[in-house]
């Protein structure tokens, strides 16, 4: 011990506060992201020890390269058919998020999160997984089930919380959960799916079931103790899941850095675990499905957990109540170096002559249509402007399996209030 | 069987049954748990079925309910209830609410054993009542065994249901009975009639008071330890009163409470927990609401302070005889 040292010759410490490289009115230069080339990043094989490719959670997984051409060894070598139905959902996800961005714009609905400029995100990873692998989704994936080919009109009847709702209008818009389509109900408690995810994949592998489980948080999400939790039993167990880390640069108006982007990226949070950890172009559709296919085939075969951070750009504000326009450049979403996912896939399926601008207008109407058609049925069961739309009774259903004295006295109480008032709401009789 | 031995057993016992039920918590499998609950569950049902955790609670309660949502069934450990706030998003905004939330597409058949409770020297790290905490979350049961025959079927009862329960062991009645006198020899589970538990399958439904001693001057409603404090305290002061075992909080057995209250006319709350807020404030509340015609005395709350659980002073801070002795002379004064 040295006693109480004179430090008078020390300069005062300093607190570091991060701050994102533009505000509004900056002038946008994004020179500074790294942008490897596409094909440069080594495959590892699904079973090399995660500790021997380290490297990758601090480059860039990317296949698509600047002339629309699919190259090196992460290319997935995917069918056109499959490139165009890929392309197809991630359009449908852009087209259905417009109309619902409208819809809440009009008031036929509370709330809505759009996905723009990530949509390769989840639709890519859909194609890589089983249909039977669980999803434990963040609110930003709808893309999933779109790309499960679920129903439109059931996920716009959730949107509008109307009589065809399949949650009962329990749940806040785009709060799904399609158990079918192995969609987990998400929950507005950021990353409280990370540890459920692990949850269900240790339990398929208890019970020597085939099927994996897959996760997905934002950047800003991971500062939150589930997230840790969540990858510390994963290693332990060696659990069969997949989590996906979006790094959409903006947690609603805290740039990444705050979830301490500044010091490394979040794909080598899988390091210290001894997790596998891949950093993907999050909108390159081609890297996020080699990189999911990856994963899942590493998960399937026991070779244990992986953790992709899918580097992208949210180029919508983070919901219908935010307006990103008070907190970053207006530039940013054009400057964004990675392009946009859509444009993308479709320069490449064009670059092999499996595609054209014509089929793509035709597509881009077709999909609009689809959407179009699946609002005006949703709109037939009613839209959360139109007041109650469940039976009352439901609001007392589903809290336990069996409904207890307290909360049958609540309800009786509830319907004689309403009784008395003389509004004739339906109810289930 | 002590409290311990019963818990082992219905654990076992249900364990044989259900091949989807896990145990799962720090220190359960290898070692079968600090207080020994889950002692050779893994010997005989293999390290998938129980194993150790890392210390996270908010893993081992979001494992457990992705697991419940798989269709397993999940009986976790958090191995002191003062451990469980780290827990408590997983417990309070998702375990509690997946049912409702998906309009039943998930569910999260859970189990969160728990020991509480003080009066061991546990410190303020290992002694806390949280379960007023539980009982105010709309969606979750809470469950509370005094003797070993109880624990049983009423753990086995939580574990056959489809809702997330929080199953409370008062660890001061691990052992044996607690009269409340704390400088005094303790007894035994072995000498005490609820401590014969049938080794074999039986269940107490969640929901069902148990009156365990009946009586005409005044109502006393306490769960956990607290119960046998209290039939000690009425039996040293030569009272009349009625004591009623709650072992469910919720769902709560309302109608034995009315049925005693209208009866005696007078009611005591009794429980360790913190006063401000705690589940005494609840049930003083239903008392009053539903019997207050019948009220011949201000309802009486006896209950912990409103301080962390001291170490040294535990025993000012425990509500032993002396605070529900006079609690019982001022409610039968009038
Ligand atoms: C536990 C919790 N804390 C705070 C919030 C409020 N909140 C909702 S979204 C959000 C930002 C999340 O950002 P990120 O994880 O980066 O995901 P993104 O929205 O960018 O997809 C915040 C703070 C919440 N829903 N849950």
């Amino acid at each position: 011990m040295s006693g109480d040292p004179d430090r008078s010759n020390l300069k005062p410490l300093s607190l570091h506060v991060p701050e994102p490289r533009f505000r509004p009115g900056d002038e946008v230069d994004f020179s500074v992201v790294e942008v490897p080339a596409a094909g440069s990043a080594p495959r590892p094989d699904t079973h090399d020890e995660a500790a021997s490719f380290s490297g990758l959670a601090y480059s860039l997984v990317r296949v698509l390269d600047d002339d629309g051409q699919a190259v090196g060894p992460w290319n997935p070598r995917l069918s056109p058919d499959r490139l165009r139905r890929m392309l197809r959902h991630m359009a449908l996800v852009r087209a259905f998020d417009e109309r619902m961005f409208r819809a809440q714009r009009q008031g036929k609905t509370s709330f809505y999160m759009k996905s723009l400029g990530e949509e390769a995100v989840s639709v890519a990873a859909a194609h890589a997984l089983h249909y039977d692998d669980m999803c434990f989704p963040s609110y930003r994936q709808q893309g999933l089930l779109i790309a499960r080919d679920w129903s439109l009109v059931d996920m716009m009847n959730q949107i509008y919380s109307n009589r065809a709702d399949r949650l009962q209008g329990k749940q806040l818009p785009i709060m799904y959960s399609v158990r079918e389509a192995g969609f987990f109900s998400i929950s507005g408690n950021l990353t409280t799916q990370y540890p459920q995810a692990v949850g269900w994949a240790m339990a398929s592998a208890s019970k020597g079931d085939t099927r994996i489980a897959a996760t997905w948080c934002g950047e800003g999400s991971t500062a939150e103790g589930d997230f840790h939790s969540a990858l510390t039993f994963a290693t332990v167990y060696r659990a069969p899941v997949v989590f996906n880390v979006v790094n959409n640069q903006w947690a609603i108006s805290s740039f990444s850095g705050f979830a301490g982007a500044e010091a490394t990226t979040f794909a080598a949070r899988a390091i210290g675990y001894g997790i596998a950890g891949l950093r993907v172009d999050g909108n390159d559709a081609l890297a996020v499905y080699a990189a999911t296919a990856w994963a899942a085939e590493r998960a399937r075969t026991n070779a244990g957990p992986t953790l992709i951070e899918h580097f992208t750009y949210r180029a919508e504000g983070h919901s219908t109540s935010d307006d990103p326009s008070a907190y970053r450049s207006a530039g940013e979403p054009n400057a964004w170096p990675l392009g946009d996912p859509i444009r993308r896939l479709k320069d490449h399926l064009i670059a092999i002559g499996e595609w054209d601008e014509d089929r793509q207008v035709a597509m881009d109407r077709e999909v609009a249509e689809e959407v179009k058609a699946a609002q005006k049925e949703a709109e037939k069961n009613g839209i959360l402007g139109h007041g109650l739309l469940q039976p009352l009774d439901s609001l007392f259903e589903g809290v336990f399996e069996e409904m207890p004295w307290h909360l049958r006295e609540q309800r009786q109480q509830m319907l004689a209030e309403e009784e008395a008032s003389g509004r004739p709401w339906a109810r289930k009789g | 069987m002590n409290m311990i031995q019963a818990i082992n057993s219905a654990l076992d016992v249900m364990m044989a049954r259900d091949d989807a039920i896990v145990v799962m918590g720090e220190d359960v499998g290898y070692f079968g748990g600090v207080f020994r609950a889950t002692a050779g569950l893994q010997a005989r049902y293999g390290k998938t079925r129980v194993f150790d955790t890392p210390i996270t609670e908010c893993g081992i309660i979001g494992v457990a309910v992705g697991m419940g949502a798989y269709g397993l069934r999940p009986v976790p450990e958090i191995q002191f209830a003062d451990y469980i706030y780290p827990a408590l998003d997983q417990l309070v905004s998702e375990a509690a609410r997946l049912r409702y939330r998906s309009d039943g597409e998930f569910i999260a058949p859970l189990t969160v054993r728990s020991p509480f409770g003080g009066g061991i020297f546990g410190g303020q790290t290992h002694s806390q009542s949280p379960e007023g905490i539980f009982t105010h979350v709309s969606g979750l049961k809470t469950v509370i065994p005094s003797t070993p025959y109880d624990a049983k079927g009423l753990l086995i009862a939580a574990i056959e249901d489809n809702d997330p329960v929080i199953f409370f062991e008062p660890k001061r009645i691990y052992n044996g009975p607690f009269n409340g006198h704390w400088d005094r020899p303790a007894e035994n589970w072995s000498k005490h009639p609820a401590g014969e538990v049938p080794t074999g399958y039986y269940r107490i439904p969640l929901g069902k008071a148990n009156v365990v001693r009946e009586g005409e001057a005044v109502t006393i409603l306490a769960y956990g330890t607290m119960v046998h404090v209290c039939l000690n305290v009425v039996a040293e002061a030569g009272v009349d009163a009625e004591v009623i075992d709650l072992r469910t909080l919720v769902p709560l057995d309302i109608g034995t409470i009315e049925e005693s209250v209208r009866k005696t006319g007078r009611c005591m709350i009794v429980h360790e927990a913190t006063r401000t807020s705690g589940f005494g404030a609840e049930l003083s509340a239903l008392v009053q609401e539903r019997c207050f015609y019948h009220l011949e005395a201000p309802i009486e709350r006896v209950t912990g302070f409103d301080t962390p659980y001291p170490h040294s002073l535990e025993w000012a801070y425990f509500p032993g005889p002396v605070r529900i002795g006079q609690a019982l002379k001022k409610i039968l004064k009038d």
